[in-house]
C-alpha cells in the first residue's frame, strides 16, 4: 500500500466506544431537565379525511395537562426538499394516513398526556382512500396534494441517453422483466426522541435524534418564524438512523413550539408504532427492465437498456423526488451500458411517507438489474462472474448518463468473492437444494449537490489547538453509530501526528460547529474527511513554521508523529507536540484553523443531472449461499461472502462493522422485511392500517439468525477521498437481495422476481409452470416528453438537446469539472483534484 | 407501546393469601407470573386490570420435583429452568425442547410454565396498541363488534400460541387449580376453550399452581414448531405428538395436538387413531395420520406467513413430528 500511516488503517478503538459499552452515552431519550414536561401526539385513525373540527376542551381540563396544540398553531409548511414543502407539523385541514399527527398534548407526565389524547374529539369527513399506486394512477380526485405532476402523481421523470429504441431493435435478443421490491423500514433500535427548551437567554435549544441537524435547524427557523441564529440544534448520538432520521420531523417542530409556548423543557419520545408512522423508508417499487444484448465470442454485450420504475411514495413528498431520480441514476455505474432510457414515476398514497433508507432508491432497480443479468447469463450460457468482470465500467470514465466514475475496485471485489466462495468449483455444481448467487453494486460517496441550492461548502471543520497539546475538532457531522466522530479524529490525528485520544471532538451542534450537511448519502467520510485534512494541514503548517524556526531546520524535513515534531533525518532532534503548539502560539497568537469541502462539479448538465453525481463511487460484490427445501420452499442462508471497495479503510474494524451491518440489513430485506398495510372489507370499514407496526411482527432477523459472513475490504484508493477513502455505510447492502434471489435459482431452478424472497413465494414458484413468482406486468403510464441527452461517446456535452432554459444557472466558482473532451477519450484524463492535494511533505516515510 | 396504566399491585407470600386476595378483588384483578404476556398487553391497553396480583413471592409453586408416577412442576417455574431441568429432559425431552423454542433467553428467564399455558390468544388485529385498534374500530375480542379475521363469524378467532400447551396435552399432563374454595385437578387439555376470547376454562378466582407430568415409561413425544425466525417468534404452527409403544415398537396409544391453527390446541384424535396398532415407523400409517390431521389445520389470515402455504406446511410438520417419534430413543 501507499505510505505508512500511524492512525489511518489501524484497528483503533472507536472514540465513542467506551461511553457506549458502559452505558454512558446520552441518547435523546436519556436527557432530562428539572420541570420538564412531556408531549404526546394524537394521530389520525383514518386514512384520508378532511378535519371538520377539533374539540380539545375535555383534554385541556384534565389535571396535569398544560397545553394542547393543533394545526392552527402551525400555518407554515415544511419539508426536506424545497420542491416538496408539503408537511405541516400538525395537520391543518386534512389527514392523509393513519398516523398523521393531528394534535399534541403537553402534560406533567407521559401517562397524563397519553390519557388526554383520548379526550380530544376530532370530527373527520372521510375522503376516498388512495391505497396503492393503482389507485393513484386511476383516481385523480381527490388529490392528496394540490401540487405535483397531475392527479395523485407526484413526479414523473423521462430521460433518454441515446436512441434506445434503435439499440434494442438492433440487438440479437431483448430481455424483458418485471420486478417488485417491497417497501421496508429502517428499524433503528433507538426510537426518535426530542427535548426542546429555552436557554437562559431565552433562545430555543432542540436536542434531537436527527441525522441532519442543519436541515432541522432551517426547518425550525422557517416554521417557527425564528431567526436561525437564535435557534440551536444539538444532534444527540443516534441509536441508529439508516436514513430514518434525516427528514425534519413534525414531532421535533411541535416539541420546539411547545417549549416556546410553555417556557418549560418539553420532551417527546416516540413509541415504536410512531417510528413506523414516521417511516421515510424504502419505497415499494414496481419496475420493468428491457435490455438488448449483442452476442459476442466471450458472451454478450449490452446494446441498450430501458428502465421504468413506479414508486409508491406514501402521503408526503419527503425526499421522494430525489428517490425517484435515484431509482434510475446509478444503474449505469457498474456495467457498460452504451445507451440508457429511464422513466420514473412516484405517486402519493394514504400511507406513511417513504423516503431515504440505506441505499436510497438504488437497491430496488439494482435488484432488478442483477437478477436480469443472471437470467441473461443463464440463457446464453455465460458465467455471471466472468461476464461482470468483462463488462465492468473502467476507472476514470463517464457513463451514458454522464456520471464520472473515478476509481473502481469492482473487478477485485468480484474476484475476491469468487475465490472465497469457491464459485468456479461450486456454482451450478451443488446438489439440488443448494445454490450460490452472485450480485454486484455501486454507491455514492456523498451526493454531488446539497438538498437546497447553494454554493457553500458541504462540510466544514474547525480546529482549536491548546497549549497543553489538546486539539479540539468542531464539525456539524452527526454520529449515528456509523463512526463519523472516529473518522474526524483519525484524519486529524494522522496529519498532526498525535493520538486520536488527544482530540476533543465536538460534533452536530449548530451553535458550536461549522455546517456539515448531515449523515446521509454516505457523504461524511469523504466530505468531512477532506475538510478535516484541510484544517489539520493548515494547523500543521503553523506548527511546522514555528518548529522549523526553533530547530533551524527546513520545514520539509519535519515529521509529525508520536506526539512529536522532529527532524526526519535525525529523529532525536525535535519537540513534543505540546511544545510545538506553544512555539506556534507565541508566534501566531491563539491557534485555530478551518477546512471545508465542496464536491467537484458533475459533467452532466441536464435537468435531473443533480441526482447521481458523486466525487467517488464505492463498489461491492457478494456471493450468497442458500439451502432451499424443494418440498416446502424453506430458505436458509448459511454463508455470505462480501467484498467492498472502500478506497481506503480509515479504520478496518469499523469498516467491517459497516459491511456486516449492511449485510444484516440487506438480508432482512431479502428474506422477510415488509412495510405492509391492511385494508378491511370496504363495506364494513374504510381502515387502511400498517399491518404490524411492532418489532415482533415486522419480521427482521436477529443476531442469532445471521449467517457466517466473510468480508473482504478492497482498497482501491480514490484521488477524491481522504487518504483515498470512499464510503462503506450503504453500498455493501445492495448486492445482498439480488444475490439471494440468484442463489435460489441456482438451488432449485425457480425465479422469485420480488423482494422479499420468502419460502411461500419459492413454494409457489416451485408449483408454477413458469417456475417463477413475481409481478405480471407494469402499468401503462403516460410519460412526459423525454429529455434527450446524447451519451458522451455520441457527441454530447452533458446537456439535453431539447431542454428549455432553466432558472438555475450553472454554479459559479465551483471546483472545475474534469474536461469533458479528455474524459471522452479512452486514455486517462488529467484529473483536477477536488480538494487541495494531500501534501506529502512532513509525513513519516 | 405506551407506559403501563396505573394499577394496584398485590404481593402475597402464600398461596392461600393469593387465592383470598384474588377472590376478594373480583374480575377487575389479574394474576401475573413472569409478566412477559400481561405487561406488554397492558402497555397496549389490551388488558387494563386495576388490580394485579403478583405470584412471584408466593412460596411452594416453583421448581421441579418427583411425584408419584411422574414429575410435578410448579407453575412459577421459569421457562429457562424448565428447559434446563435434567429430570424434565430425561422424562419428556419434547417438553424441554418446546420450552427452549419459546421467545428469547431474557423472556424465558422471566416467563413461567404456568404463564405460558395461560398465554392470551394472539391475532394480528388484536396484538396492536390502543390507537391502532381504534383505527380499525376495535375488534370483537375487546371494545369492537366484528372479528376482522372472519367478519361474518359470531366468534373470535384469535390463535392459541403456547408452545408448551400442545406438548402437555399430548403427553396427558394434568394441572392443579387452587381457589379460596378448594382445589381441583384436571387434564391440561381441559383448560382450553375453542374461543379466542374465553379461551380458558379456568375460573377467574382460580390460580394455576402445578403441572403434573405422567410417568413416561413406554412413551415418546415430539414437538415441531413453524415460525419465521429461528431466534424467536410465536408458533404459526405447532405439532405435538406422543405415542406409547409396546416392546415390539407397535403403537398402543397415540395423541396428536396442533397449535397455532385455532383458538386452542386442537386434538387430532382421528389421526392419532391411525397410528394405533401399527409399528411406529410404518410409513403408510404415518401418511394416513398426516392426511387426517392436516384436515384440522384451517389457518386464518391473522398470523405471519401466507395462508395457503401454512396449510400445506401442516402436512410437512405432521410428517416431521410423527417420523421423529420413530427415531426417538426410548
Amino acid at each position: 500500500m501507499a505510505e505508512k500511516r500511524n492512525v489511518i488503517g489501524k484497528p483503533l478503538r472507536r472514540v465513542d466506544g467506551r461511553a457506549k459499552v458502559t452505558g454512558q452515552t446520552r441518547f435523546a431519550d436519556d436527557l432530562a431537565m428539572p420541570g420538564m414536561l412531556f408531549m404526546k401526539l394524537l394521530r389520525s385513525t383514518v386514512p384520508h379525511a378532511r378535519i371538520l373540527g377539533i374539540d380539545a376542551a375535555r383534554a385541556e381540563a384534565l389535571p396535569g395537562v398544560k397545553r394542547v396544540l393543533t394545526g392552527a398553531d402551525f400555518p407554515i409548511p415544511f419539508g426536506i426538499l424545497p420542491v416538496s414543502q408539503d408537511e405541516h407539523a400538525l395537520c391543518t385541514d386534512r389527514v392523509r394516513f393513519v398516523g398523521d399527527p393531528v394534535a399534541a398534548v403537553i402534560a406533567v407526565d407521559e401517562l397524563t398526556a397519553f390519557e388526554a389524547l383520548d379526550l380530544i374529539d376530532v370530527r373527520y369527513q372521510p375522503l376516498t382512500t388512495i391505497a396503492d399506486p393503482d389507485d393513484a394512477l386511476t383516481i385523480s380526485e381527490p388529490r392528496l396534494h394540490d401540487y405535483g405532476d397531475e392527479g395523485n402523481v407526484h413526479k414523473k421523470v423521462a430521460l433518454d441517453f441515446g436512441d434506445v429504441d434503435q439499440a434494442l431493435a438492433s440487438a440479437d435478443e431483448v430481455f424483458e422483466d418485471v420486478f417488485f421490491f417491497q417497501g421496508n423500514t429502517h428499524l433503528p433500535i433507538e426510537q426518535h426522541a426530542t427535548l426542546a427548551y429555552l436557554d437562559p437567554d431565552g433562545k430555543l435549544v432542540v436536542a434531537s435524534s436527527t441525522q441532519t441537524p442543519h436541515y432541522l435547524h432551517r426547518s425550525l427557523s422557517k416554521v417557527l418564524s425564528l431567526p436561525a441564529q437564535h435557534v440551536r440544534v444539538i444532534a444527540t448520538p443516534n441509536g441508529g438512523g439508516f436514513g430514518g432520521k434525516s427528514d425534519p420531523f413534525n414531532h421535533e417542530i411541535v416539541c420546539a413550539k411547545a417549549a416556546l409556548l410553555t417556557g418549560k423543557p418539553v420532551k417527546i419520545a416516540l413509541t415504536r408504532e410512531e417510528v413506523f408512522y414516521c417511516h421515510r423508508g424504502r419505497h415499494p417499487v414496481l419496475m420493468k427492465i428491457r435490455t438488448g444484448v449483442q452476442k459476442t465470442e466471450q458472451g454478450f454485450k449490452i446494446t441498450g437498456q430501458e428502465l421504468q420504475t413506479l414508486l409508491d411514495g406514501g402521503a408526503y413528498g419527503s425526499y421522494g423526488v430525489a428517490s425517484t431520480f435515484y431509482t434510475g441514476a446509478l444503474q449505469t455505474v457498474t456495467y457498460q451500458i452504451p445507451r440508457y432510457r429511464f422513466r420514473g414515476c412516484r405517486v402519493f398514497t394514504c400511507k406513511p411517507p417513504c423516503g431515504p433508507k440505506r441505499g436510497h432508491g438504488t437497491p430496488q432497480p439494482r435488484f432488478g438489474l442483477e437478477v436480469q443479468i443472471d437470467k441473461i447469463c443463464h440463457k446464453l450460457g455465460v458465467d455471471p462472474a466472468a461476464w461482470r468482470i468483462a463488462n465492468a465500467v473502467p476507472p476514470e470514465s463517464l457513463t451514458a448518463n454522464w456520471l464520472k466514475v473515478n476509481s473502481t475496485g469492482l473487478i477485485q471485489c468480484i474476484e475476491a468473492v469468487v475465490r472465497g466462495s469457491g464459485w468456479n468449483e461450486r456454482y451450478r455444481k451443488l446438489p439440488e437444494g443448494r445454490g450460490l448467487g452472485l450480485a454486484c453494486s455501486s454507491y455514492l460517496c456523498g451526493a454531488g449537490l446539497p438538498i437546497y441550492w447553494n454554493e457553500l461548502p458541504h462540510s466544514g471543520v474547525q480546529l482549536q489547538l491548546d497549549r497543553s497539546g489538546r486539539v479540539a475538532a468542531f464539525c456539524g457531522a452527526t454520529e449515528i453509530g456509523q463512526g463519523s466522530d472516529n473518522v474526524l479524529v483519525a484524519c486529524i490525528a494522522e496529519v498532526l501526528g498525535i493520538d486520536p485520544f488527544d482530540i476533543r471532538c465536538v460534533t452536530g451542534d449548530t451553535d458550536l460547529t461549522p455546517v456539515d450537511l448531515g449523515s446521509y448519502s454516505s457523504r461524511v467520510t469523504l466530505m468531512m474527511g477532506n475538510a478535516a485534512i484541510e484544517a489539520a494541514e493548515r494547523a500543521r503548517a503553523l506548527l511546522a513554521d514555528a518548529v522549523a524556526r526553533k530547530l533551524e531546520l527546513p520545514k520539509a524535513r519535519l515529521v509529525f508523529a508520536e506526539r512529536r515534531v522532529f527532524d526526519g533525518e535525525n529523529p532525536d532532534v525535535g519537540v513534543s507536540f505540546a511544545e510545538a503548539v506553544r512555539l506556534a502560539e507565541a508566534i501566531h497568537g491563539t491557534l485555530g484553523t478551518t477546512g471545508s469541502y465542496r464536491p467537484p462539479k458533475s459533467p452532466g448538465d441536464y435537468k435531473g443531472a443533480g441526482v447521481g453525481p458523486s466525487p467517488a463511487y464505492s463498489f461491492s460484490a457478494a456471493v450468497v449461499e442458500v439451502e432451499v427445501d424443494p418440498k416446502t420452499g424453506w430458505l436458509k442462508v448459511p454463508k455470505i461472502w462480501v467484498a467492498h471497495d472502500l478506497g481506503r479503510a480509515i479504520n478496518p474494524v469499523l469498516a467491517r462493522g459497516q459491511v456486516e451491518g449492511s449485510v444484516y440489513m440487506g438480508l432482512g430485506e431479502a428474506l422477510m422485511e415488509e412495510q405492509e398495510y391492511r385494508r378491511l372489507p370496504p363495506k364494513l370499514s374504510g381502515a387502511n392500517v400498517h399491518k404490524f407496526p411492532s418489532l415482533l411482527e415486522y419480521k427482521s432477523p436477529g443476531t442469532l439468525d445471521m449467517p457466517e459472513i466473510e468480508t473482504y475490504l478492497i482498497e482501491e484508493p480514490d484521488s477524491n477521498g481522504p487518504f483515498g477513502a470512499k464510503e462503506v455505510g450503504q453500498g455493501p447492502l445492495l448486492p445482498i437481495m439480488p444475490a439471494v434471489a440468484n442463489a435460489v435459482f441456482d438451488a432449485v431452478g425457480v425465479r422469485v422476481d420480488e423482494v422479499p424472497v420468502t419460502p411461500e413465494k419459492i413454494a409457489k414458484a416451485l408449483g408454477a409452470k413458469s417456475r417463477r413468482f413475481g409481478p405480471a406486468k407494469f402499468p401503462e403510464i403516460a410519460w412526459p416528453e423525454p429529455l434527450e441527452v446524447p451519451p458522451p461517446w455520441e457527441g454530447g456535452d452533458g446537456r439535453a438537446k431539447n431542454e428549455r432554459p432553466r432558472k438555475r444557472d450553472r454554479v459559479k466558482g465551483a471546483v472545475i469539472a474534469p474536461p469533458v473532451e479528455e474524459l471522452r477519450q479512452s486514455g486517462a484524463p488529467e484529473r483536477e483534484p477536488a480538494v487541495p492535494a494531500l501534501k506529502k511533505e512532513g509525513r513519516p516515510s | 407501546m405506551m407506559r403501563l396504566p396505573r394499577f394496584r399491585y398485590f404481593a402475597p407470600r402464600a398461596l392461600d393469601e393469593a387465592a383470598r386476595i384474588l377472590a376478594g378483588e373480583g374480575p377487575e384483578a389479574a394474576l401475573v407470573a413472569g409478566g412477559t404476556d400481561l405487561f406488554p398487553n397492558m402497555k397496549r391497553r389490551q388488558q387494563t386490570p386495576t388490580r394485579v396480583i403478583g405470584l412471584r413471592g408466593v412460596s411452594g409453586i416453583r421448581g421441579v420435583r418427583a411425584a408419584e408416577r411422574g414429575l410435578a412442576i410448579g407453575a412459577m417455574t421459569s421457562l429457562t429452568d424448565l428447559e434446563r431441568s435434567a429430570e424434565v429432559r430425561a422424562a419428556w425431552p419434547a417438553l424441554s425442547r418446546a420450552a427452549s423454542l419459546i421467545s428469547t433467553p431474557p423472556l424465558r428467564n422471566m416467563g413461567t410454565l404456568g404463564g405460558n399455558l395461560c398465554l392470551d390468544t394472539r391475532c394480528n388485529y388484536w396484538d396492536q396498541n390502543y390507537e391502532w385498534r381504534k383505527g380499525i374500530d376495535f375488534c370483537l375480542k375487546k371494545d369492537g363488534q366484528v372479528c376482522w379475521v372472519a367478519p361474518g363469524s359470531p366468534r373470535c378467532w384469535a390463535v392459541a400460541s403456547s408452545d408448551t400447551a400442545p406438548v402437555l396435552c399430548a403427553i396427558g399432563a394434568e394441572i392443579t387449580l387452587v381457589s379460596k374454595n378448594g382445589t381441583r385437578v384436571q387434564k391440561v387439555e381441559q383448560l382450553f376453550h375453542d374461543d379466542g376470547i374465553a379461551y380458558l376454562t379456568k375460573r377467574p378466582d382460580e390460580i394455576l399452581t402445578e403441572i403434573r407430568l405422567p410417568d413416561p415409561t413406554g412413551w415418546r413425544a415430539s414437538y415441531w414448531k413453524l415460525r419465521r425466525r429461528g431466534s424467536f417468534d410465536f408458533p404459526v404452527l405447532g405439532v405435538a405428538a406422543a405415542a406409547r409403544l409396546d416392546e415390539s415398537g407397535v403403537v398402543k396409544e397415540a395423541r396428536i395436538f396442533l397449535t397455532g391453527v385455532g383458538s386452542r390446541p386442537h386434538a387430532a384424535d382421528a389421526a392419532a387413531e391411525k397410528l394405533v396398532g401399527h409399528p411406529i415407523d410404518d410409513a403408510r400409517a404415518i401418511a394416513e395420520a398426516v392426511d387426517a390431521a392436516a384436515r384440522l389445520a384451517k389457518p386464518l389470515d391473522n398470523t405471519d406467513f401466507m395462508l395457503g402455504w401454512r396449510k400445506e406446511m401442516a402436512r410437512h410438520y405432521l410428517a416431521g413430528a410423527l417420523s421423529e417419534l420413530a427415531r426417538a430413543q426410548l
